[in-house]
């Protein structure tokens, strides 16, 4: 690209790069400032000296988490779920997608089937009827239903039936000529094939599954039972001092353990944080993969 | 393709329709729900038709105009600041020629996307809170302490605001993927012909991805009754109700906190129908000007 030295837009990069820098800034300061707090003095913390910098750098906060029998409770049940969630969507997409990525020339039923699978991702019963069908099934209290819940995720088929569609026609043909079935072609041909989208839509899965907490607070009726999105939102949301009057809340503000809460915010963070580097370059071509080039 | 072959496609077919039909389709014989005195001792079927009264009684209540007022609001808003901020946002970045600069400004702005709701609420009502680092800072100034959540008037824009933060690079990334399909020769020609950087900017970038804007637009249409459960749900309080109670937060606490099973239900399905219809207009629209279809 052919660099443009004038004045002007040398002052122009220069002010673009700064707004970009703060702008990023913004983005990360709240998480770095939620581990600054996990690891202050409680005293600072309430006193409002922590901002930047941990203020008498303690782990306090994590020790008391290693006590705390229900956080890890609820820690195992979201990794139980979603291990469950994204075991079952990876391989109910794959046998759902291939079928329907055939022409309706040569699977008859495939055209009514996308309208219907359209249709669900587009309409829904609402909240109530959901929660009365997931009573009627059993699905009080249990992890399937946080695991199938949610149904069947549309998308996601859509998704890998146009990935499917778009690869080319004859090695699915010269395959059927050799005599290879349906297994054969879908998991010796299809599915090595289709690595990007595949992990595209595992790690929405995983997210999504990760980060859900509404389902389980309505499916489970014990907090013990509640996977950890939805603890913390118990501990830190639900009882949250900014949420009430201005002298209640100088009160509470005292009582909260807020360098507690944020070391929990934090901890549960964490297992993204992880693997967030490694999936990035999955998801941002996932997201382009999303339609059809018309 | 031979009987054999169909019949094993057909039976890949079934575990995904097997859970279609338990988890998507049997909870939307629910919504007769909304037509009947939901008895629950007598089960949906036994219970008493009652036509349209939960509908007479929706639109005689004073709630149900401040929660769809309150719902297009935030979310029209919502639709307007995601689709500028990520796009100014592109076309910025976009400018800067240093690949390791934009590749670790771009792994920063998409994380927050990735956080849920309940650990960026978690955070913001401790950054916001009366004596959390904000107040403490706007203090400096003079300024009284405020309770940014639990102001009617700060509470809607506190929830755009946030959620434009959460989300503008995320949404960015199909700008960049549009972005990088310009082809270079027309930059290099220009430049040659004498364009200086901004010509650059206004005439060859801004043209190329105006009509990703103008569809992704289109798309958003669909979402104007979407205001974001999740997020709202975890940031407001009963004193914001009269600025901030949006459809689906009122259906939670109508149907699952005070039972009133078939009058959530019916703003419930009020809301599918018209959402479904917004949908499939904005998807033909889609389809006609832009050629745009998802299968």
């Amino acid at each position: 690209m052919v660099e443009d030295r004038s004045a002007v837009a040398r002052l122009f990069n220069g002010v673009n790069k700064v707004l970009l820098i703060v702008i990023t800034l913004l983005c990360i300061l709240p998480v770095w400032y939620t581990l600054v707090i996990s690891l202050s003095d409680r005293a600072a913390v309430a006193g409002g000296d922590v901002f930047f910098w941990p203020q008498g750098l303690t782990f306090n906060s994590y020790a008391t988490i290693i006590e705390d029998g229900q956080f890890f409770k609820s820690f195992f049940i979201s990794v139980e779920r979603v291990v469950l969630g994204a075991i079952i969507a990876f391989f109910v997409v794959l046998l759902m997608a291939y079928p329907l990525s055939k022409t309706a020339k040569e699977f008859k039923p495939r055209n009514i089937l996308m309208w219907l699978l359209i249709f669900c991702m587009l309409f829904s019963g609402g909240l109530v009827p959901w929660y009365m069908t997931m009573k009627s099934l059993g699905m009080i209290n249990n992890i399937w239903g946080l695991v199938l819940g949610g149904g069947l995720p549309v998308f996601n088929v859509i998704l890998v039936m146009n990935f499917f569609r778009n690869l080319p026609k004859e090695m699915e043909e010269s395959a059927l000529i050799d005599g290879a079935g349906p297994w054969r072609i879908l998991f010796g041909i299809f599915l090595p094939l289709s690595t990007p989208v595949m992990a595209t839509i595992l790690v929405f899965t995983i997210v999504g599954h990760w980060n859900e907490f509404f389902q389980a607070l309505v499916l489970m009726t014990k907090n013990e039972n509640y996977p950890l999105q939805s603890y913390i939102r118990q501990v830190t949301i639900v009882l949250n001092p900014a949420k009430i009057d201005a002298e209640s809340a100088k009160r509470l503000a005292t009582m909260s353990n807020q360098t507690l809460n944020a070391a929990k915010i934090f901890i549960s963070m964490l297992p993204l944080l992880m693997i967030y580097p490694f999936f990035q370059k999955y998801f941002v071509k996932g997201i382009t993969l999303g339609s059809v080039k018309g | 393709m031979s009987e054999a072959f169909l019949n094993i496609i057909f039976l890949m077919l079934l575990p995904g329709l097997i859970w279609l039909a338990l988890y998507n389709l049997l909870p939307m014989y629910g919504v007769l729900m909304a037509f009947k005195d939901f008895n629950p001792g007598l089960g949906l079927f036994k219970s008493e038709w009652i036509g349209l009264d939960n509908f007479e009684y929706m639109f005689q209540l004073d709630d149900s105009k401040v929660i769809f007022k309150n719902t297009i609001v935030i979310a029209l808003f919502k639709m307007l600041g995601n689709l500028i901020v990520p796009f100014v946002f592109a076309l910025m970045l976009n400018e800067v020629k240093n690949r390791l600069f934009t590749r670790s400004v771009q792994t920063i702005v998409y994380l927050p996307h990735f956080l849920s709701w309940v650990i960026i609420a978690g955070i913001m009502l401790d950054i916001f809170s009366y004596s959390g680092p904000i107040n403490q800072v706007l203090s400096l100034f003079g300024a009284e302490p405020m309770l940014f959540f639990a102001n009617p008037t700060l509470f809607p824009w506190m929830v755009v605001f946030s959620d434009i933060w959460k989300e503008f690079g995320f949404a960015a990334i199909i700008f960049f993927a549009a972005l990088t399909s310009i082809n270079p020769e027309m930059y290099e020609a220009a430049a040659i012909d004498g364009a200086s950087q901004f010509k650059r900017l206004t005439r060859i970038t801004l043209p190329s991805i105006l009509p990703v804007a103008v569809l992704l637009g289109t798309l958003s249409l669909g979402n104007i009754l979407n205001a974001g459960f999740d997020q709202i749900f975890n940031l407001y309080n009963p004193t914001v109700y009269s600025t901030g109670d949006i459809i689906d937060t009122w259906v939670y606490r109508a149907g699952l906190i005070d039972m009133q099973y078939g009058l959530a239900t019916a703003v419930g399905l009020l809301k599918s129908v018209v959402g479904l219809v917004l949908i499939s207009v904005s998807y033909t629209l889609a389809y006609r000007f832009a050629n745009y279809r998802i299968f």
